[in-house]
């Protein structure tokens, strides 16, 4: 069933004008770029690498600053940076999911924890750079847990607000047929607050990629953001730009498969929307 | 208790089903305070809900009549007076909230069936978490009594994929799986149009004449009250009390001819200003849902 609906929405995605508009809005952004910094030379974008120098370079066997899809270098720099967003996402997942249930669930929970929780989030990632250091000593963990903190507010957020979402309705309905606090819990809280809890996830993924740069930039030996810095130190800029396009393909691929699994475990809102003509 | 003789001829005539489900509401207060400003919701109600009849409660919107059904499924607390099913007492003057359960299954005004379940596990779902029945054991029951309410075919459905008369019914049937002695009724079919309404009614009565469940029905529309019910009660706008109960002697079984009847439209006009007048005092004073 789920595999035939997946089948379904790609055909009609072919068929409509999306992915065509895609690749035109792709098109319109190279080109732009690529006339303004080598054609051109616009003042300002004249230092900056083109689009057909950082092209070439990401695919030459032969680099010329050492860093191109054939060397293992490369490889490793991205495969940190995953390792790294993986257990940052999934300590935040395993920490904000609960949490969050249960800011929304208790009243008296949310009212000792919250206002703790609202003073800390806004006080940004790189803020917490130097404390981080100090508490970890080893290289990997300042980075992992720079990483988790942005994540962890907006999935514990969105869980909130997913639980308060909940129509009063159903767990009324679910206490006449009889069922306990904890199987309200389990059987009408969690479900009723998945859309939110996803919503949270797709966030917190992208906030993951973000303040794991910036923490890369300060800390650790390896990472793309890592090699952003430390190619903007050895003046080789074209590698910066390969390493914020790595970047930016990955952070997408990481928030579609956190989609995918979303559309996965709820089943029943996938075919709602393509009922209701969206989705 | 003791129905006078004049009544029992529109008594509800089950075979051999022992009577159960009378709800005896007494004296009861309902008063909200809502940022300081107490509203009194309900006052010294006092309706006696026979075992195993249809009793439609008829009062304008606001009035307070969901009030009631609240505080007998157990949603909230009452302020004074006492609620009693079969005698044993829900809520009053040392309990003031009764205790949700099984025995009083409501039938919500917007539906309230998971979405994120099938219509099959909907229904299933009361005798799996009161340990009642193993989880194939009430997925099988769940299926036969859905084919029995013309349900056959939407099992692996989930509620957002069927009409929502459709939704109304499985809701109902969800409700009967645990054999509840009372269904609470809040304007449920107040969302449809008016042609699904009236094949919902005919479908309520059939479902009805199956299990003779003792019903307490909430609505506005004095048609559908009067179509449906042993009996009508027409409550007061806010605070709700009873203003007129009307003894619907029209026989069950009933079906749609009944709306033409003469007996019909004569027991309309004997009721029709007794509602105008409530729902005219409910405009005047604005009142808002609660």
């Amino acid at each position: 069933m789920a595999k035939g609906i997946f089948v379904y929405r790609v055909a009609k995605w072919l068929k409509s004008p999306t992915p065509y508009l895609m690749l035109v809005g792709f098109a319109l952004f190279f080109g732009a770029w690529f006339l303004l910094s080598e054609v051109f030379k616009v003042w300002r974008f004249a230092s900056l690498p083109g689009p057909r120098q950082v092209l070439v370079e990401w695919f030459n066997p032969n680099p010329v600053y050492g860093m191109s899809l054939y060397t293992p270098d490369y490889y490793m720099h991205v495969w940190m940076s995953v390792r790294r967003v993986l257990y940052a996402f999934v300590i935040s997942t395993a920490l904000g999911v609960p949490f969050g249930l249960f800011l929304g669930w208790s009243k008296m929970f949310r009212e000792f924890t919250f206002p703790v929780f609202e003073t800390l989030r806004p006080i940004p990632v790189l803020a917490w750079v130097p404390l981080a250091i100090v508490m970890f000593k080893s290289d990997e963990t300042p980075v992992i847990f720079l990483t988790t903190l942005a994540s962890f507010y907006a999935t514990a957020l969105n869980t909130m607000l997913g639980v308060r979402s909940i129509d009063e309705a159903y767990p009324r309905a679910a206490a006449c047929l009889g069922a306990s606090k904890w199987q309200i819990f389990r059987h009408i809280i969690i479900p009723g607050a998945l859309p939110f809890i996803f919503t949270g996830l797709q966030i917190s993924v992208g906030v993951a990629w973000f303040s794991l740069v910036a923490a890369e930039m300060v800390s650790g030996e390896y990472g793309l953001g890592y090699l952003i810095n430390s190619s903007y130190v050895n003046v080789q800029y074209p590698i910066i730009i390969i390493a914020m396009m790595s970047v930016g393909i990955v952070g997408y691929a990481s928030s579609a498969l956190v989609r995918l699994a979303g559309d996965y475990l709820m089943q029943w809102r996938v075919r709602e929307l393509a009922l209701a003509g969206g989705g | 208790m003791n129905a006078p003789a004049s009544v029992m001829a529109t008594q509800p005539s089950g075979t051999g089903h022992a009577r159960k489900g009378a709800i005896r509401i007494q004296n009861v207060d309902k008063i909200y305070d809502a940022q300081g400003a107490a509203v009194q919701a309900v006052s010294d109600c006092t309706l006696d809900i026979r075992a195993g009849e249809i009793c439609m409660i008829v009062g304008p919107s606001g009035c307070g009549k969901t009030t009631l059904l609240n505080a007998i499924a157990g949603f909230h607390d009452i302020s004074g007076g006492a609620i009693y099913l079969d005698g044993e007492m829900l809520c009053g003057p040392d309990k003031p909230k009764a205790e949700p359960g099984p025995d009083r299954v409501v039938v919500f005004q917007n539906g309230a069936l998971f979405p994120w379940k099938t219509n099959l596990e909907n229904v299933a779902f009361g005798p799996v978490v009161q340990g009642k029945l193993g989880r194939a054991e009430a997925i099988d029951k769940a299926r036969g009594m859905m084919a029995d309410a013309g349900l056959a075919g939407v099992e692996h459905n989930y509620p957002g994929e069927i009409s929502s008369g459709m939704r109304r019914r499985v809701e109902i049937v969800r409700a009967l799986m645990n054999d509840p002695k009372v269904l609470l009724l809040d304007e449920p079919f107040r969302a449809l149009d008016s042609l699904t309404k009236s094949v919902m009614h005919e479908a309520l009565l059939e479902i009805y004449y199956k299990n003779k469940v003792t019903i307490f029905f909430i609505t506005h529309d004095l048609e559908e009250a009067i179509f449906l019910g042993h009996r009508v009660a027409i409550m007061t706008t806010r605070p709700c009390k009873p203003k007129k109960i009307l003894e619907v002697d029209i026989a069950h079984p009933r079906d749609y001819s009944v709306l033409t009847s003469p007996r019909f439209r004569a027991l309309m006009e004997e009721t029709v200003s007794a509602v105008h007048e409530e729902a005219v005092k409910a405009f005047e004073a604005g009142e808002k849902e609660m």
